[in-house]
């Protein structure tokens, strides 16, 4: 019922592999945090930016949950780090995500209206999709700490319930 | 007949009396995005009380029926009617699904 692997794979392909290509080396502990927790402030300011130009309700509210739920888990993210004394550690992959999530953001500033709406909602579906087969392949197989791959896996699922949901709001938009 | 009042009085606590004898209450947990148990077997008359351990909020959502929202680390609860015979899932995170069947 997920999403088939082929074509999970085909998208990982065409979408992961500029983001996350330079991380082909397993990533350590405090690097997989940096990187959890930063795709977790790219949805958040994302998300405000909806919030702050959009004018559709089904769109601000997907937002306002983005919002809330990522502000929810980088909570329980920093707690475990704190936890584990382990300080996050910037990376090539964190930098390259921060990099792509600033393009993306200074194009969406320029849009309006319907075309915000779309826009938007569409990069959170790609989005989603990204960090999910990066969780997947990369971040969870790597990290060392059982209690930070717990942490990850239900990342993944919360990332994989927002790409739905993304999927729901954007066939709604139609 | 002073004590007439008293006759509706006593029905009513009767009544009551045999439904909450027999209504149960089910408790449903949802931790790490998943509703446990996903399925439940129900009668008309009880209870679903779905209890979140997630720092999340999440909702029990029927499309094109009724929602019951459960706030992080709450719980939040439903009476059951005979037509709840349901397929439910979480409007936050569709991944996330249940089922709810009323017992005849
Ligand atoms: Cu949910």
């Amino acid at each position: 019922m997920f999403i088939r692997p082929f074509a999970a794979l085909a998208m990982l392909g065409v979408l992961a592999a500029p983001t996350f290509a330079d991380a082909a080396d397993k990533p350590t502990d405090p690097q997989i945090a940096h990187i959890a927790y930063t795709a977790g402030v790219i949805d958040i300011e994302a998300a405000k930016l909806a919030v702050s130009k959009s004018k559709t309700k089904a769109v601000v509210d997907f937002a306002k949950d983005m919002l809330r739920d990522h502000e929810a888990v980088n909570k329980q993210a920093l707690d475990l780090v704190k936890k584990l004394k382990v300080t996050p550690e910037d990376n090539d992959t964190s930098k390259a995500l921060t990099k792509a999530a600033k393009a993306e953001r200074a194009k969406l500033k320029k849009l309006k209206g319907a075309a915000f709406d779309k826009a938007y909602i569409d990069n959170e579906v790609a989005y989603h999709k990204q960090v999910d087969g990066a969780l997947e392949t990369l971040l969870i197989p790597s990290a060392q700490n059982a209690e930070l791959k717990s942490l990850l896996e239900t990342g993944l699922k919360i990332f994989q319930g927002h790409e739905m949901h993304a999927e729901h709001v954007a066939a709604g938009l139609k | 007949m002073r004590f007439a009042w008293l006759l509706p009085a006593a029905a009513v606590l009767f009544a009551a009396g045999v439904a909450s004898a027999s209504a149960e209450t089910i408790t449903v947990t949802i931790d790490k995005l998943v509703f446990s148990p996903a399925e439940i077997s129900v009668k008309a008359g009880d209870t679903v009380e779905w209890v979140n351990k997630d720092a999340l909020a999440h909702t029990a959502t029927v499309k094109g029926g009724w929602e019951v929202m459960i706030p992080p680390k709450k719980m939040a609860s439903r009476v059951m009617t005979a037509k709840d015979t349901v397929d439910y899932y979480c409007r936050f995170h569709p991944n996330m699904k249940g089922k709810i069947t009323v017992a005849p």
